[in-house]
Formats: C-alpha cells, sequence, structure tokens
C-alpha cells in the first residue's frame, strides 16, 4: 500500500464522539503554547533582535531555540505573590480569564477541511465575540491587584478594547457581505473557488477587493492585542506594565501566553478572512490531502501575517489614550462603514 | 413679618431641593488621586520621585521630589586635592563626564593664572564635544522609548559606542576619563586617533540622518510631542533653563558662544540652533541639530590641531592661590558652572556646582499642571535631564 492510501485510511476510521471530543480539546490544549512559543521566539526574540542590532538568545538550545522554555519553566518556580490588599480570589481567576479567551477563539479556526474543531454557522461571530471576553479578565486583574498604576492600566484597557471591538467587526463586515456567510470553512471556499474578472488563476483572496478592510482589521487586532502603538494599558515607561503589574509566576506566565496566543488567533483569523485560510485556489477542497498540507499552509499565512503585526509594533511608538479614542471613533468607524457601504453596492451591481 | 405666600412657599420648597441636590453632588465628587511616581519608575531614569495629584489623568499638579541620589560632591570636594576633585565630578552626569572636568578645571585655572598650551586647548574642546555627542545620542533614542518606540533606543547605543572607543581610545575610560588637569591634558593623542575619530564622526552624521526620518518624520511622535511642554522663552529664562532647553524655545543663548572661558570655539565655524515653538519636539528637533553640528566641529578642531605641548609649567604639588573664581560651559545639558573658593591651601575651601539638571527640572510644577499622564513622560524625556546632575 502506498504511503497516501494509508493515510486516507487512517484518516477514513471512524471515531467515537468521545474519543474525538479528548483529541480535539488536547490539540486545543496543545495549539495554544506551542502558537505563543513560535511567535515569542520568531518575532519577539529574534526578529526584534536584528532589527535592533542584536542577536537575540544564543545560549538555550540550536540558536537560543528553547530559551522561551526555560524561561516558562523560571516563571513556574517563582514564588506565587499576592499582594496585601488584593481581592485574591479575582486576583488569581483574572488570568485565567484571558487564557480561556484565547482558547476559546481556536475551537473555529479551520486548517482543513475537517481539521476544525467546531464548525459553527456563526464562526466568525463567536471568534470576535468570545476573543472580547479577555477585556474583562483585564479589568479584573487591573482592579483586584489594589495597585494605581494596575488600576489605571485596567481602565484604559477597557475603554480600548470596546472602542476597537467595533472597526474589528466592522471590518468583518465587508467580508461577510462579500462571502454571504459568516461560517469560516465557506469564506475559505468561496475564496478559492472565487475568480477575479472571470480568471480563476488564484482564487479572490479577499485581500484584494477588502484591502481598506484588511488595514482596519490589522490596526484594530494591533489595539485589541494591546501592542505598540496602543500598548497604553500596559506602557512601561508610564504605568510600568499596568494591569500586569502586580503579577509573578505563572500567572504573569499565563498573561504572556494570553497576549501571544491571541495574536496568533488574529493573524490565523486574518489569513482566514483574507488571505485565502488554508485552501490552495487548485484542486478539491474536499480532498484529504488539505487536511496534511492545510496546517502548513495556514502557518505560512499566519506567519506573514503576524510578521506584519510585530513589524509595527517594534517600530512605532505609542499614541495618547485620547489620540487613540480619536482614532477609532472619527477615523477607523467611519471608513469601515463607507467599506460596508461600497462592498454593498458592488455586491448588489454585479 | 409678612405672611408667606402660596407661591413663595413653592418657591422656597424649590430652593430647598435645589440646595439638597447640590449637596448630594458636592458629596459624591470623587476625590483626587495621589500618583507616586518613582523613586523607582522606568521613566525617571534614576531616582527621581514625582508626587502628583491626578483627576482622573489629568494632572492637577506635581512636585518633584529629589535628593534619592545626592552624594555629597560639594562636601567631598573639600576634603580632595585639585587633581582629586575631577575623579569626583566625573560622575556628575555621568553620560558626557569629560564636559563635567573642563569648566572645574578651566576654574582652577583661573585662580592659578596658569592657561593650557593651545594644543591642550583644541584637543579639550574636541573631547568636550566628542562628550557631548556621547551624551546626546542616548538621549535621541531614549526619549523614543519613553515615547513607546522600542528601536531607537538600541541604534543609539550602536552608534554611541563609536564615540565611546575613541574617548576611551584618547583617555583610557569610556565613561570616566578623568583626563583633564590643571593647565593641560594627562596624554597626547595616540597614534591614528585623529582619522578614526573623523570616519566615527561619519557614523554619527549618519545616525542623525537615520533619527531624522525614524524619529522626527514619523508622525505619532509629533503627534505625542508637538505642543507637549510648551515653555515660553520669559518662564524658561525666569526657572533658570539653559542650554537646549532654552534654544528650543528660541532664546538664542550658548556659552560656547557668548561665554569667556578659554575654549577654542571662536575659531571654529558653526551655529546655534533654536526653534521657536518650546515644546517636547523642539527640545528634541534642537538636540539633533546640536550633535550634528558638534560632528563638523569635530571635523573642524580635528584638522586644526596645532602642535606643541600638551601641559603648561604647573608645579607637581598644585596649591591653588586664595581667592575666588566662577568658570561655567555649555555642557551638554545646559550651563554647567563650578564657584571654587581657595584659601591658598592643597584642598579647595568651597565648590559650588551649578549643575544644569538642577534648574531644568525645577520648571517641572510649572509645567506639569493640567497636563495627561503620558504627557508626564514625555516632558521629563524632553528636559532631559540625568539624576547624578540633579543630586550631585
Amino acid at each position: 500500500m502506498s504511503p497516501a492510501a494509508v493515510l486516507s485510511g487512517l484518516l477514513a476510521v471512524e471515531v467515537p464522539y468521545w474519543a474525538s471530543s479528548v483529541i480535539k480539546l488536547g490539540v486545543v490544549a496543545l495549539l495554544v503554547p506551542t502558537a505563543a512559543l513560535v511567535l515569542g521566539y520568531v518575532f519577539l526574540l529574534k526578529m526584534m533582535s536584528f532589527m535592533q542590532s542584536r542577536l537575540g538568545p544564543m545560549e538555550a538550545g540550536p540558536y537560543g531555540t528553547l530559551q522561551l522554555l526555560a524561561d516558562g519553566l523560571k516563571f513556574i518556580q517563582k514564588e506565587d505573590i499576592f499582594p496585601e490588599k488584593a481581592d485574591r480570589t479575582v486576583f488569581a481567576l483574572a488570568p485565567l480569564v484571558v487564557l480561556i479567551s484565547t482558547f476559546l477563539i481556536y475551537v473555529v479556526i479551520p486548517t482543513g477541511p475537517d481539521a476544525v474543531v467546531a464548525q459553527l454557522d456563526v464562526g466568525i461571530f463567536y471568534a470576535l465575540a468570545v476573543s472580547s471576553l479577555s477585556v474583562v479578565g483585564i479589568l479584573m486583574a487591573g482592579w483586584a491587584s489594589a495597585n494605581k498604576y494596575a488600576l489605571m492600566g485596567g481602565l484604559r484597557a477597557a475603554g480600548q478594547l470596546i472602542a476597537y471591538e467595533l472597526p474589528l467587526v466592522l471590518a468583518v463586515m465587508g467580508v461577510v457581505i462579500q462571502a454571504g456567510t459568516l461560517d469560516l470553512q465557506k469564506i475559505v471556499a468561496a475564496q478559492a473557488q472565487g475568480e477575479i474578472f472571470g480568471w480563476d488563476g488564484i482564487g479572490n483572496p479577499f485581500i484584494l477587493t477588502q484591502f481598506a478592510g484588511f488595514f482596519i482589521f490589522l490596526v484594530a487586532v494591533q489595539a485589541e492585542l494591546t501592542q505598540p502603538p496602543f500598548d497604553m494599558p500596559v506602557a512601561e515607561s508610564e504605568i510600568v506594565g499596568g494591569y500586569q503589574v502586580e503579577y509573578t509566576g505563572f500567572r504573569f506566565l499565563f498573561f504572556f501566553m494570553g497576549e501571544f496566543g491571541t495574536a496568533f488567533a488574529f493573524a490565523a483569523l486574518a489569513a482566514v478572512l483574507f488571505l485565502g485560510g488554508w485552501a490552495l485556489p487548485w484542486g478539491d477542497l474536499e480532498h484529504w490531502a488539505f487536511n496534511i498540507a492545510g496546517p502548513a499552509i495556514m502557518l505560512v499565512k499566519v506567519l506573514a501575517v503576524a510578521a506584519l503585526i510585530f513589524w509595527f509594533r517594534f517600530t512605532y511608538p505609542r499614541l495618547r489614550e485620547d489620540q487613540l479614542q480619536r482614532m477609532a471613533w472619527k477615523f477607523l468607524i467611519p471608513l469601515s462603514l463607507a467599506n460596508i457601504v461600497v462592498t454593498g453596492i458592488f455586491k448588489v451591481a454585479l | 413679618m409678612t405672611a408667606v405666600g402660596a407661591d413663595q412657599r413653592q418657591q422656597m420648597a424649590y430652593v430647598a431641593t435645589q440646595a439638597a441636590d447640590a449637596r448630594l453632588n458636592v458629596e459624591i465628587e470623587t476625590e483626587g488621586m495621589t500618583l507616586n511616581i518613582g523613586p523607582q519608575h522606568p521613566a525617571t531614569h534614576g531616582t527621581l520621585r514625582l508626587v502628583a495629584r491626578l483627576d482622573g489623568e489629568q494632572v492637577v499638579e506635581a512636585e518633584p521630589i529629589m535628593g534619592y541620589m545626592h552624594r555629597g560632591y560639594e562636601k567631598l570636594a573639600e576634603v580632595r586635592t585639585y587633581p582629586q576633585v575631577t575623579t569626583l565630578i566625573n560622575r556628575i552626569d555621568w553620560l558626557g563626564s569629560f564636559a563635567n572636568e573642563v569648566p572645574f578645571i578651566l576654574a582652577a585655572e583661573k585662580l592659578m593664572e596658569v592657561e593650557a598650551p593651545p594644543r591642550a586647548q583644541w584637543i579639550r574642546t574636541a573631547l568636550f564635544e566628542l562628550s557631548r555627542i556621547a551624551n546626546i545620542t542616548l538621549f535621541l533614542g531614549d526619549m523614543a522609548v519613553q515615547l513607546g518606540a522600542l528601536t531607537p533606543v538600541f541604534m543609539a547605543f550602536r552608534d554611541r559606542e563609536f564615540v565611546l572607543n575613541q574617548i576611551e581610545a584618547a583617555t583610557g575610560g569610556r565613561f570616566h576619563p578623568n583626563f583633564d588637569r590643571i593647565g593641560g591634558l594627562k596624554d597626547d593623542l595616540p597614534k591614528g586617533w585623529i582619522d578614526d575619530t573623523k570616519q566615527a564622526m561619519e557614523k554619527i552624521r549618519d545616525f542623525c540622518d537615520e533619527f531624522e526620518e525614524l524619529v522626527l518624520g514619523n508622525e505619532i511622535f509629533q503627534a505625542r510631542s508637538r505642543g507637549i511642554g510648551i515653555i515660553p522663552p520669559d518662564v524658561g529664562l525666569s526657572f533658570g533653563l539653559s542650554g537646549a532647553n532654552i534654544r528650543a524655545s528660541g532664546v538664542d543663548w550658548d556659552l560656547r558662544r557668548d561665554g569667556h572661558e578659554a575654549l577654542v570655539y571662536d575659531q571654529l565655524d558653526w551655529k546655534v540652533w533654536t526653534h521657536p515653538d518650546g515644546d517636547s519636539f523642539a527640545r528634541y528637533w534642537v538636540r539633533l541639530q546640536e550633535t550634528r553640528e558638534a560632528t563638523h566641529m569635530v571635523d573642524q578642531l580635528l584638522d586644526g590641531i596645532p602642535s606643541g605641548p600638551i601641559m603648561a609649567k604647573v608645579p607637581r604639588i598644585i596649591k591653588v592661590p586664595a581667592g575666588e573664581a566662577y568658570a561655567a560651559t555649555e555642557n551638554p545639558l545646559g550651563e554647567m558652572g563650578y564657584y571654587i573658593v581657595s584659601k591658598g591651601d592643597l584642598v579647595p575651601f568651597r565648590v559650588k556646582i551649578r549643575s544644569a539638571s538642577f534648574s531644568n527640572i525645577s520648571i517641572t510644577p510649572w509645567l506639569l499642571k493640567g497636563v495627561y499622564v503620558p504627557d508626564i513622560i514625555t516632558i521629563l524625556a524632553s528636559l532631559y535631564f540625568i539624576l547624578g546632575d540633579i543630586d550631585r
């Protein structure tokens, strides 16, 4: 039997419901820390270092690859400190809330025709909804720390995340109108099977028509991730880490994993919505081989989007809170509304 | 007394409810918050403490509290011989150490009535400008990192290294040269130093060009710094500001040109940069132009170094005649001066150090009223103080 036949045989095996659930849980549970490690290593440690004329970590593992694992181990060994006046329950729960919202996004991200944990009809709606859960955790952290800097960070985060939720959703609306569905799998299929003025050589990745939406989505994602130029909630030089200031050890690690895990998830959403997701425009989308090739194709696109996100992060200075709000309400939201109107007109007219 | 009419009673009842409402509003009015910025805060680069009364994110009043790093140099100088004092005062403004030594030595030379030979003066001026570059390049990166841009500060450290290498090659010390002597310099220049320094100046000019685009040209940097922390010229002068801080307010005053010290600036072709705006952006801009100007000055100085001795005739054991003298130079941070009172002893009787940052920081309570918390950081960064220069 050829290897391909073996693989297709394996994939055709019927698994009981409980077993597939366990496998899917395990995949998500492994994927989030792995994603955080990959992004942390490739961009935070290496790309940033090269942009700043340094090498970054070189000692732990070949070319410093194991540095983040070593850091993670170090965090786990640290003492678990609660501030004296902290609200202990809320303080302990806050990082978990942030991390759980990250885990929940991964549930709907498709990486192949069958390689998806849950194919929801309202996939993109669900993803954006659970991603905004993290603001609850951040507000909890800011309040429970009993620290003025943490409180300011938490309030800034709340204002910022709510303001940027709107352009994020509105930017996605253009894609939804064009694809005619909220289902992420169908959005992928719409791009792979689409055509540009009758030419279907590369399908129709929505970045070509929704470039304004892509731009708004990236800006809003940057704000959602609280990365520069929108990192006021954690601004080191102003409020010394904001809501994270009192956290140590593995609770701080949770925030770190949440931040980079969410960055990966949003990059994956951008890849699915605008760059065609796991599919290649050639070949049968239902072919079993896409379950193997899909994740690899996704990874390439995710890293490309993440490179953009982190490039902004390492280059730009920080805006002020009022300037950020002004940008959201006076520039991004009108622009995304105009994008929706234009998309709607084209959708009806063509 | 007349009976109160029905309509009057109604009116009084209305007034009473209004008053009750007003009381309620007063009672639930929120109190301000006192935020302690520092002494352990990344933006105070050192141990400055800032007590800010906040209303939301707006500053009602802010007061700088200094002295956490007071090392008592004025007192320590009273029990050290004149050559030993330079070791101390190297550590006042630790980023441009050589520049600290020069005004002290000049004041001592005034008292002793010796003058350094021309070669020593040219080299002294060149090293003075090199330490200015070493100091301000770090500011150019540091202010960007205070505003949240991570990368420029690493570039600043990278290119500052070229200058530090040249200072080290000439003096033997990267940070604390301790090279200036009463009547001249400790050593002559090493072989090949002039060519190497010229190459380093090329790199610093490239650095300035790069930063003009990367930082000054950035819209977010402009949005964060333009119109923030405006110092009108008269207010700045009344607070005793000096250096680039006052030149950024449009005051054309530079001790290198307007002072009377025995350095060779009058033989160079250079200009004093000023900016009319007086905001944080202007202060950054002026410092960037001054760095570039300093590289041109160093080039001219290197071309013009005359031959001759580097040390005047001074006794081995230095006893400074009785008297008083003040010398001030245009240091990287602003005017730095030493007032020396001598009783004809081996040690000075009293040394008063006028350091620039101490006066520059005194404007912060006036400047920080009504700004937002992020702007505190912008303003502090743009005023550019070194804690050692404040506390001494």
